[in-house]
């Protein structure tokens, strides 16, 4: 048996969807995951980098035990998440960002305690932990306050702090610092931090679709895109594979007919992204070679294209993921919803 | 204090078995006995409201001149409709609402039992609608006279603890089946309201109807439960009386284990289709 904290093999998930009745009594499938094959090492802070509608939320479903895969397996403390959920639900716990759980008439302090049962803590324990954590993310002074009274950064700090009440082995955090200022954002990454640092048999699953979060956190990344892991590594190996390529942010007064065909025929251009934005156009270019930039510049200056700003910077996870995709994050999320909507 | 020096604090031995079995009831019954006290709204709506209907019976019957018994069991009764609508508006509706919270996928994630949950939804409400019953029979007694005359306290008790077990049980067992059934729920709630008031003889014997459709009225627990409550606590209540009190007695217990063994089968139902199908965490994220 294995002993990593998370494993799966070929993990996938189709979802059935009920079309409308007029159209057709014939159920649509919507592949969610694919293949899904990732080990996660105990005491590992691991990032699921993807956009929306990515999969990263219904892979956590599957690893916390809340839906079953359509193919594959999956393994968390060692036991098969599908097979023997009872074995794996003391051993974890998980938080969504933006989720409204927990009772508005119950105190912050209640609503902590009324969870921390259900794992079946000792009620003086948890009291005691409950003031602890959340003296931690700066929210001691709302023991006291009803969770309704609360704003919606506290609510998520309070929910944050349900996840590591219990000690679970494996933590699950599904977005914690979605919609979450700065300030709030910092002290739930301090407390993520501070509770893998404390103890090294804990394990850490984070999602987020915020770059920086996953760089400055996780120890492993997994990308994900429309279901499939394009690539799984530290943040510095995967950005590593980029260094050998430059890569330059170009801002420009205007489009005037330009396309990324146009930019990526080009020869050592790796990759072009062209973003319209107020007043004119970005373009993102990983170029396989520096000199590969005067035909680019050429082909601004043949279609009357002023350039405003030309810089170049080094690999960011933003730049892996377009690598990787050959999109940018937010484009990818923006053409899922517009998909949605439709 | 150090981030780090609070983190590593080890917890102790977690509960498991019957104990967190007992635990997980405690806490979730926790919200219902004491949040639900803390919107005052429930004095108005579910004290002084139903007493207008108790009062507007008892006018009724006094001004065409029925038994004086009729005037306790209005009052019985009116105390009897605050468990009803307990358990339809809350009990019933609790799980769909828990969904609509995101609850209820960490009560499934958790290692307690998914009936420890719903036995302590149904304890929390039936301890907390207790306060209104019996303010309704207080009020009611005090402001219209009401005279009791108990023959036996044990069979009263015994009437009373196997009705709201039946009645609870009803409430756990349509809890999930109104998950099923998603948003029609509210509109089941809203059919059965006013017909189980006029057939479960909410404020009038049920020996009144004729003996089938009493006998069908009886699959509601309260039907029963209020009609041997009636026939123990009234002088002359014997003779309103549907069934005898020990029949009752035997159909409420039947009830019980009718409703409690549906509910465990309906809510391992519903958890299987909810991990199977996706349909308690609806996102494609």
């Amino acid at each position: 048996m294995s002993a990593h904290a998370i494993e799966t093999k070929d993990l996938g998930r189709v979802y059935k969807i009920r079309g409308n009745k007029k159209e057709s009594k014939v159920r649509k499938e919507l592949v969610a995951l694919e293949n899904v094959n990732l080990k996660v090492e105990r005491g590992e802070l691991f990032g699921l980098l993807g956009p929306n509608g990515a999969g990263k939320t219904t892979l956590i479903k599957i690893l916390t035990t809340l839906l079953a895969p359509s193919s594959g397996w999956a393994r968390v403390a060692t036991h098969d998440v599908h097979q023997s959920p009872n074995l794996v639900r003391p051993r974890i716990n998980m938080v969504s960002g933006g989720e409204s759980s927990g009772y508005g008439l119950l105190t912050v302090r209640e609503n902590l305690w009324m969870f921390s049962q259900f794992y079946g803590l000792p009620s003086k324990e948890a009291n005691k932990r409950i003031v602890e954590l959340l003296k931690i993310v700066g929210l001691e002074d709302r023991l006291h306050t009803k969770s309704s009274d609360l704003s919606t950064g506290l609510r998520q700090k309070m929910n944050i702090v349900r996840g590591f009440l219990t000690d679970p082995e494996v933590l699950f955090l599904d977005e914690p610092t979605l919609g979450l200022d700065v300030g709030a954002s910092r002290d739930v990454r301090r407390l993520i931090r501070g509770w893998l640092d404390a103890n090294k048999s804990r394990t850490l699953l984070l999602t987020t679709h915020y770059m920086v979060e996953a760089e400055e956190l996780c120890d492993r990344v997994a990308i994900i895109n429309k279901g499939r892991v394009l690539a799984c590594d530290t943040p510095a190996n995967l950005k590593r594979n980029l260094q050998r390529d430059s890569i330059f942010e170009i801002e420009t007064s205007s489009l005037n007919g330009l396309s990324n065909k146009m930019l990526a025929d080009q020869p050592e251009v790796k990759k072009a992204v062209l973003t319209e934005i107020e007043g004119g156009a970005r373009l993102e270019l990983v170029l396989q070679e520096e000199s590969a930039l005067a035909s680019v510049i050429n082909i601004l200056t043949q279609k009357h294209i002023k350039v405003i700003r030309l810089s170049k910077h080094e690999p960011t996870l933003e730049d892996v993921f377009m690598e990787l995709v050959g999109q940018r994050m937010e484009d990818v999320e923006k053409e899922e919803s517009s998909n949605a909507s439709q | 204090m150090q981030v780090n020096d609070s983190l590593a604090l080890p917890v102790s031995e977690k509960a498991r078995g019957w104990k967190l079995f007992l635990k997980t009831i405690v806490a979730r019954a926790y919200p219902r006995i004491i949040g639900q006290q803390r919107e005052k709204s429930w004095i108005f709506f579910e004290i002084f409201l139903p007493m207008l209907a108790v009062a507007a019976y008892v006018y009724v019957y006094r001004a065409i001149g029925a038994p004086e018994e009729y005037v306790g069991f209005v009052v019985v009764g009116g105390a009897m409709t605050a468990f009803w609508m307990n358990v339809l508006w809350s009990m019933s509706s609790q799980l769909y609402w828990e969904k609509e919270q995101g609850n209820l996928a960490l009560y499934i994630m958790a290692p307690n039992s998914m009936m420890a949950i719903l036995l302590g939804m149904a304890l929390g409400g039936m301890v907390a609608t207790a306060l209104r019953a019996i303010a309704i029979i207080v009020l009611g007694s005090l402001m219209f006279h009401v005279q009791y005359s108990v023959t036996s306290f044990t069979q009263l008790f015994l009437v009373f603890m196997l009705a709201m077990t039946a009645l609870y049980g009803m409430g756990m067992m349509s809890a999930s089946l109104f998950l099923l059934l998603g948003r029609e729920a509210w509109h089941l709630s809203n059919l059965a309201q006013e017909p189980i008031y006029l057939v479960s003889g909410f404020y009038f014997p049920i020996k009144s109807f004729n003996f089938w459709v009493a006998a069908a009225a009886s699959l509601i627990p309260l039907t029963l439960g209020l009609d041997a409550m009636r026939q123990l606590i009234f002088p002359s209540g014997v003779s309103f009386g549907f069934l005898r009190v020990t029949i009752e007695i035997g159909v409420l217990i039947i009830l019980c284990v009718l409703f409690l063994a549906g509910a465990k089968f309906l809510l391992d139902y519903m958890e299987k289709l909810a991990i199977r199908e996706g349909r308690i965490t609806e996102s494609r994220g």
